[in-house]
Formats: structure tokens, C-alpha cells, sequence
């Protein structure tokens, strides 16, 4: 199908985006890559009276180093994410999730912004954001604000950001020297949205959990910081601890069904992510092994 | 609206709705029907081109967005001779039927190839994710790039 008929309007610097969103508010909608937003207009699932194209906004397009913490521009696309060595320095994790986001084609035009705005449950980039404890930037006409990640993802397609804002960076502090991650999704066809994945983010002292981020994907309305996690921390890990925590992450869990999954099958995937990850973290390749 | 921007290499300076998308613009305007629409969604790959030296999807992309881009297409990248090899090999090896998928597939391998001449079968099977085919199945087109890589590398296919 075709998109509805909209006026465009090219945003050349944030304050014009942000003047455009408060005299249109969610009649508008903000286009960075379009490649989660183009496919919503094209199945007439949103029609908006207004495209503000943000895509040449050049101070939203980079990476910087600050300190402790990488500045990521909401306009960065995921190719640029791939390619990085800041990210592949100090943020593997997010170097690792990028391959599995959609496809080459796509990795050329979308961009980190656009994927944390929009918010698929499903979606890789919004679970890296949880794992690594990131913060949302986001401007408005009234000034900045900084959202945790752990706020800002609310449901379906959900964010806190109102629709006078714009999430313009994302903060991304740079994990610990000896820090470990674990990504891996199950999906139908590589770069397909997850039918169940988990981003992690741990800190292993002598063979022992100091800190552990499991952020689980497509099994709930939004990216989801497992609590289980706690009961790995500071704990001798054996099989009987791994089936206790596998059974308190179940009670956690809200997934849904879908003609890709049942939810029971997405509960299974997601106790199987997670005896693969305590595994490859701990390097106790039998944890994978035993019963899910 | 007004856009100007570079297809094939040919300067093109065009009046758009803002909600056409590229593809359209590049059949219905510029009747440039090697680009093919499939899904309208970026999910099947068939209107895979090139802008600014990056393959894109062009149904996910606004005309209007492409004002002042260099925009390839599949009859740029036949015409200049630039995958004479990899079409041979296409047919050599049977990898298409219908053809549909063709232009896209052409686009997405011979980026893969230009990246990487050493490419895989893992590489090209990531590589042509994003592209459906629906008649030969994907082992004969996978075939084909892997041959046209091994052949540009000078090894024998």
C-alpha cells in the first residue's frame, strides 16, 4: 500500500523540529531513518498530518566520548553503530546486538533514535539500552530532560517522550575493563524481530556473578530488566540455583501470542536464553545443558 | 515539491508529492521499472537501489528525502557493465525464474562484493537476508555470487 497524503516539513536544527512538534503535537510525526515509521504510513497504520523530516540534522549524527560516558546522537544509523570503534570499544554489546538488527539495507538508513522512539517490544536496541543502563536525552521547548532507559520504554510503541519532545542522544556509560555481555535472539530468518532475545551485562569476579543486566526482549509489552538477576549475584551458581531462578524469571514474564509464538513457547525461549547466557558468561557450558 | 539529485549519474530535476516514495518516483516518473515493489513494507527487498553509494530500500524512503542524493539503480549498475559477471552468473546457474527479486538481489550482492571480495557463503546468506525470492530458492543464487566472488578474486568458480 501507499502512504496517505502528508505535508513535509524539513527540520534543519532541533529548535526548528521542536517549534514544528509544539505547534502540531501528535498530528505530527518525526522522521529520522522512516524505517520503522515508512512501513507504519505505508500500511495506513498511522497517517499524520504532518512528517517532519529531521534526517538532515547534523549535530544529531555522532559519537563522542565524554569521560565515563559514550554521547551517542539520536541520528546515528545502525551501520554507523556497526562500524564504530568507540562502540566496539566500550560498547560490544551494542556492537554485537547491531548484526541482528534487520538487514543491510535497513542498517543504511535507520537510526538508534528512531529505533529507541519507536519502541518495538520486539526490537534489539531498547533491551541494550536497559542492559547497559543508559539514559535518554530529550529536548523539549522548555529545555532538556534525562530519562533512564528503565523509564522510558512504557508499552507497545510506548515511550515517556511527549509529543512536543525530541529524543535528541543517548547516554551510554561506559561499562567496567573486566565487564562481560551476552547477546542472542531467536528469530525466524536473521534480522527478523525476535520471537525472544536477551541483551546481558555482567561483572564476574572468580567465577562469580558481582552484576548482572539481563534485559529480556519480545516477551512482554516492553524490554523487561529480569529481578530474577539478583539471585545470581554474590551466589555460588549451581543447577538448583539456575532451575530457582529460571521458575522466578517465568513468574515475571508476561509474553504474548503471536503467529510467530505462544506464549508458552516464548516462556521456554526465555529460560533457554537464560541458562545459555549464565553458561557462556561463567563459561559452564553444562548450566546450557540441563533442563529448561 | 521541488527535487534535484543525481540517478545513474544524469542530473534530474523533478516536481513530488511528499508522500511518494522513492520507488514510485523512480517507475512512474523516471519509468525506470528495473526497480521492482513488492511488499511496501522493507521486508522483501525487490526495490533495493543505491543512494549515495549505500543500497537502501527505496519503498521506506521519501522521494523528497533523496533531494540532492546519487541515487543508483539496477539499469546504472547493468548499463555501465558493472555486474555483467554476476548476471551471467545468474543465469549460468538458474538463480532466477520469475525474476522478480532479480534487481534487488543484483543490488544487495554486488554491495556484499564491493565490501568484501572475499565474501563467504555465510557473508552472501547475511548479506541477501533482507531479499525474498519466491520461485528458485536461495541456494542457486547464493551459488552464483559465490562464484562471481571466487571469479573475481581469479580463482576458477
Amino acid at each position: 500500500m501507499k502512504a496517505a497524503a502528508f505535508a513535509y516539513a524539513r527540520a534543519t536544527s532541533v529548535d526548528e523540529a521542536l517549534t514544528l512538534l509544539a505547534a502540531h503535537g501528535d498530528r505530527a510525526k518525526v522522521l529520522s531513518g522512516g524505517q520503522s515509521l515508512m512501513p507504519a504510513m505505508n500500511l495506513r497504520l498511522i497517517s499524520p498530518e504532518l512528517v517532519i523530516d529531521i534526517g538532515g540534522i547534523a549535530e544529531l549524527r555522532r559519537i563522542t566520548l565524554e569521560g565515563k560516558v559514550l554521547r551517542v546522537g539520536a541520528l546515528t544509523r545502525h551501520v554507523d553503530l556497526q562500524r564504530s570503534p568507540e562502540i566496539a570499544a566500550h560498547a560490544p554489546l551494542l556492537a554485537e546486538a547491531i548484526g541482528h538488527v534487520a538487514h543491510p539495507a535497513i542498517r543504511n538508513r535507520g537510526t538508534i533514535g528512531g529505533s529507541l522512539a519507536h519502541a518495538d517490544p520486539a526490537a534489539e536496541l531498547p533491551a541494550c539500552m536497559l542492559a547497559l543502563g543508559a539514559t535518554m536525552v530529550v529536548r523539549g521547548k522548555r529545555g532538556e530532560r534525562r530519562i533512564d532507559a528503565a523509564d522510558f520504554f512504557e508499552g507497545i510503541f510506548q515511550t515517556a517522550l511527549s509529543a512536543e519532545e525530541l529524543l535528541v542522544a543517548i547516554e551510554v556509560p561506559i561499562p567496567q575493563r573486566d565487564s562481560l555481555h551476552f547477546f542472542h535472539e531467536f528469530a525466524r530468518r536473521h534480522g527478523d524481530y525476535a520471537i525472544a532475545g536477551l541483551a546481558a551485562q555482567a561483572v564476574i569476579a572468580a567465577g562469580v556473578f558481582q552484576d548482572l543486566r539481563l534485559a529480556f526482549f519480545a516477551v512482554g509489552d516492553r524490554p523487561m530488566l529480569a529481578g530474577a538477576a539478583r539471585k545470581l549475584v554474590n551466589a555460588a551458581v549451581t543447577p538448583g540455583l539456575l532451575s530457582e531462578v529460571a521458575a522466578s524469571l517465568d513468574q515475571e514474564l508476561d509474553p504474548h501470542d503471536d503467529q510467530q509464538a505462544s506464549a508458552a513457547m516464548r516462556r521456554h525461549l526465555a529460560k533457554v536464553l537464560l541458562r545459555r547466557c549464565v553458561a557462556t558468561l561463567l563459561d559452564r557450558p553444562e548450566f546450557a545443558e540441563s533442563a529448561a | 515539491m521541488q527535487i534535484s539529485l543525481q540517478v545513474n549519474g544524469e542530473r534530474v530535476d523533478a516536481q513530488v508529492l511528499p508522500r511518494m516514495n522513492l520507488a514510485d518516483f523512480l517507475r512512474e516518473q523516471l519509468h525506470l521499472t528495473g526497480t521492482h515493489v513488492g511488499c511496501e513494507h522493507g521486508v522483501c527487498g525487490a526495490c533495493t537501489v543505491g543512494v549515495d553509494g549505500e543500497i537502501v530500500r527505496a519503498c521506506l524512503m521519501l522521494a523528497v528525502q533523496a533531494h540532492g542524493a546519487s541515487v543508483q539503480t539496477i539499469e546504472g549498475l547493468s548499463d555501465s557493465g558493472e555486474v555483467a559477471d554476476l548476471q551471467a552468473a545468474f543465469r549460468d546457474r538458474n538463480a532466477l525464474q520469475c525474476g522478480y527479486c532479480t534487481p534487488g538481489m543484483l543490488m544487495a550482492a554486488q554491495d556484499l562484493l564491493t565490501q568484501k571480495v572475499e565474501a563467504s557463503r555465510e557473508d552472501i546468506r547475511e548479506h541477501l537476508s533482507g531479499n525474498y525470492c519466491r520461485c528458485t530458492g536461495y541456494q542457486a543464487i547464493i551459488d552464483a555470487v559465490e562464484a562471481t566472488a571466487r571469479h573475481r578474486k581469479g580463482l576458477r568458480p
